[in-house]
């Protein structure tokens, strides 16, 4: 792209929109700086004002920016495991509820010690670290299918183990009253009634987040994890580790996760088992998928608008129903009662068909990246002439269909795990 | 491979199967007495006897006070049997499908619920049976007509499913059907959660639970041995119709290599769908016993379950209907051993080790053998 963008604007003449593309490939982290400064400004400004306003007052929607933040943090990092390197990590929570604890034992009168905040993000996060190489250690040198079980596996026990060593964790109760992080200059207090500190904090966390991991998916290590998710095989060949190289891929996601149990530890002050059961690492999936694996940038944006929608949407939703009093239909045998209906339990269900629909139709998300796009869609690129391949259709369905040229090309793009590749 | 005359393959086979037999046997009879040790030393224990609490005071003591402990093991063997069978159905499934398309079905353990909702469906709402029925006739009536009920629909959502969601992602990256199945998971979920509710749902435990057979102090569970035993029977079924039938031989060709078998005629979207039917029939029948022995269902049974028999097919190896079979044993005896000695909220944990240590030292499983990338 900027190599192109460079020819035209010797050429003369570039669009502004070109100019803006042509600075954002050259200078990322300060791009990512100004982008993030105005998300930011915004996020203060706009629910003050209508339509925002009208829907809750400032400081829910400040609290629910500082929540949807955590997702976004949460999506970020697992897109390096599942996006970025082809790793299925389905117990992505686990990691997330081993930050979370690690802040409670670090800040709560249960264990009676008072650790400061910031350094404890970094102390709870080298500890999710720590379990991610511990488990991706014997795992990775696998086939991803046994890394997707074991990981559900470790993300269903993690919150069993919690919840039965309950002289160490208060079992269901959880710790409670963990201590909120100390007042920081120019930020203020943190505390319930106030969340705009922790909205705040939590930009600052995304933003090194997102500088850093689109410095490394640029970098060699980025590289070479995207050659592990094309073809591990080849990618083993050319000389990479993939070993090493996957184990960093999936700790560095544990890490992520770490830092956001921390801070969500912080955040709701009580942390307990039934907060990272298999549906929290479901909801991230959902996200990373919605958003579009492995563009940095598409994830976030994908969990941030997920999570609004299913913690504000739905909710307003169920007011908004209730406010209504619709009438119950009732014909014979046919019982309808909207005010029965709790719009919120729903989520799980479109989540479910997101996947699925999205999978089918648009494996590279709501906002895919260029390479991304054109590698799950190489069939249809290779598939030849559109009389053979219906063009109308856009997914892989089509694409992989009736011509058997097609088949085996995809058949060779799809990695050593592909059918008939390993028989 | 030299020709054999068909009496002398009859003779090899039925040597082949004592041995299995007398293998199984042996491994019951271990696991007994390592019970009846292990009860007796843990009783040992808690009553803070420490003369004879150590452990080769317990395992060479042999008397009155361990033949209570030997009658009461004998009683949880056989419950091992029947859980680990009901374990066994569901691995099938997995380990068929993971065989034939090496797809991890996350969606199967979900099949296996719906399975037992529908049980709950067929005996409490449409025949409003919720009591034990004592006639024996009737009883086996009721138990066949759950199982003629269940096993085909849930078989056919399996294919629906295949055929809908799994067969256009068939060659896509393979992360795609992996993802799509943890969808699909979610949907089943979500959806008997809608119709049946959050909360546990009693099926119907027809199968009177009071009829045992007194054995040397013990009560032996007849429904345990009952589901052991119907089990046993899809189990053989299953072997007879994969290793024997012209269907069960385009099944293997086409796990074997696909390309190769649809080179040969073989029938590749059919064999396929015909996997996914046997499997969910399977999971069905699982589904069923399940209801009749615990008298509960849940919408989210099939994730728990779904990844212990999961973690039963990788430990047998996966891929080999043998040893899908074997695993789920061996999860049913060491669930079955935990909750025994007073852990059975550990039995997750117990699990969740045995693969991480199957994955680590052998992770083609005991009866799978080693193939390149598949392992």
């Amino acid at each position: 792209m900027s190599a192109l963008a460079a020819i035209r604007g010797q050429r003369g003449g570039m669009s502004p929109r070109a100019q803006i593309r042509d600075f954002a490939d050259q200078h990322r982290s300060a791009t990512i700086l100004i982008s993030m400064s105005i998300v930011g400004v915004l996020m203060s400004l706009l629910p003050q004002v209508w339509p925002l306003a009208g829907v809750q007052n400032k400081e829910p929607w400040f609290d629910a920016f500082a929540n949807a933040g955590i997702y976004v943090l949460l999506a970020m990092g697992l897109n390096v495991v599942i996006g970025l390197t082809g790793l299925l990590d389905l117990g992505y929570a686990a990691f997330f509820a081993i930050g979370s604890y690690a802040y409670a034992y670090s800040n709560s009168p249960f264990s009676g010690v008072d650790l400061p905040f910031l350094p404890m993000l970094v102390v709870g996060a080298a500890i999710a670290a720590v379990f991610g190489i511990a488990l991706g250690a014997p795992t990775l040198r696998l086939r991803g299918d046994y890394l997707a079980i074991m990981t559900l596996g470790f993300g269903e026990i993690v919150p069993i183990v919690f919840l039965n060593l309950d002289t160490w964790t208060q079992g269901t109760n959880g710790i409670s009253g963990i201590f909120r992080p100390e007042p920081l200059p120019l930020i203020g207090e943190f505390t319930a009634v106030t969340p705009y500190a922790y909205m705040v904090v939590m930009l600052f966390i995304v933003t090194i987040a997102m500088a850093l991991l689109y410095r490394l998916q640029d970098s060699r290590v980025g590289r070479a994890w995207n050659a592990i998710r094309e073809d591990e095989l080849a990618a083993a060949a050319n000389g990479i580790n993939t070993v090493t190289t996957k184990l960093l891929a999936f700790a560095l996601g544990a890490t992520t996760a770490g830092l956001a149990g921390v801070f969500s530890a912080s955040k709701l002050t009580i942390v307990g088992p039934d907060q990272f059961y298999f549906q929290v690492s479901f909801t991230i999936l959902a996200m990373v998928i919605l958003g579009g694996m492995g563009n940095i940038w598409g994830v976030a944006a994908g969990a941030f608008v997920v999570y609004l929608l299913q913690s504000v949407l739905l909710k307003q939703l169920n007011s908004f129903k209730e406010a209504l009093h619709l009438p119950a239909l009732d014909l014979g045998p046919v019982h309808f009662d909207i005010n029965a209906i709790n719009f919120t339990d729903y989520s799980f269900l479109l989540f479910g068909f997101a996947l699925v629909l999205m999978m089918l139709f648009r494996p590279e998300g709501l906002f895919p990246s260029q390479r991304r796009r054109r590698e799950l869609h190489i069939g249809e690129e290779l598939a030849g002439p559109a009389d053979i391949v219906p063009v109308e259709d856009p997914g892989i369905v089509g694409a992989l269909g009736e011509t058997p040229g097609a088949e085996e090309l995809t058949g060779e793009d799809a990695g050593p795990g592909a059918p008939g590749h390993d028989r | 491979m030299t020709a054999t005359s068909p009496a002398v393959a009859a003779s090899n086979s039925l040597t082949r199967g004592l041995r299995v037999i007398g293998l199984a046997v042996g491994a019951i009879l271990i696991y007994l007495l390592v019970l009846w040790r292990a009860l007796e030393f843990a009783s040992e224990l808690t009553a803070g006897n420490t003369m004879q609490g150590s452990l080769i005071a317990a395992l060479t003591r042999f008397d009155d006070v361990g033949n209570a402990y030997l009658a009461q093991a004998l009683q949880q063997t056989v419950n091992a049997l029947s859980i680990g069978a009901i374990y066994a159905l569901i691995a099938l499934g997995y380990t068929m499908v993971y065989g034939i398309i090496e797809l991890i079905n996350f969606a199967h353990g979900d099949i296996f619920m719906i399975g037992a909702m529908l049980a709950v469906v067929f005996l409490g709402g449409l025949l409003h049976q919720q009591e034990a029925v004592n006639n024996i006739p009737i009883l086996i009536a009721l138990i066949l007509g759950a199982l003629v009920f269940a096993m085909p629909i849930v078989g056919l959502i399996n294919v629906f499913i295949e055929r809908t969601v799994y067969r256009p992602l068939r060659n896509a990256p393979r992360l795609a059907p992996l993802i799509t199945a943890v969808g699909v998971s979610f949907i089943l979920q979500n959806i008997v959660l809608t119709i049946a509710g959050s909360g546990d749902r009693a099926s119907p435990q027809i199968f009177p639970l009071d009829a045992q057979i007194p054995f040397g102090g013990a009560e032996i569970s007849i429904l345990s041995i009952f589901i052991f035993a119907l089990s046993l029977g899809l189990m053989l079924g299953l072997q007879n119709f994969v290793g024997r039938s012209r269907m069960g031989r385009a099944m293997r060709a086409t796990a074997q290599d696909q390309s190769a078998a649809s080179l040969m005629g073989v029938d590749l979207n059919q064999t396929i769908a015909l996997t996914f039917l046997l499997g969910g029939m399977l999971a069905g029948a699982a589904g069923v016993a399940w209801g009749l022995r615990f008298g509960f269902v849940r919408f989210d049974l099939g994730f728990n379950s779904g990844l212990k028999a999961f973690t039963a097919a990788v430990l047998g190896g996966i891929g080999n209907i043998s040893g899908a079979v074997l695993g789920g044993f061996i999860i049913g005896f060491i669930e079955n051993f935990a909750s025994s000695l007073g852990f059975s909220r550990w039995s997750e944990f117990l699990v969740f080790m045995v693969l991480t240590f199957v994955l680590i030292f052998k992770p083609s499983g005991i009866l799978g053998q080693l193939t390149g990338d598949r392992a």
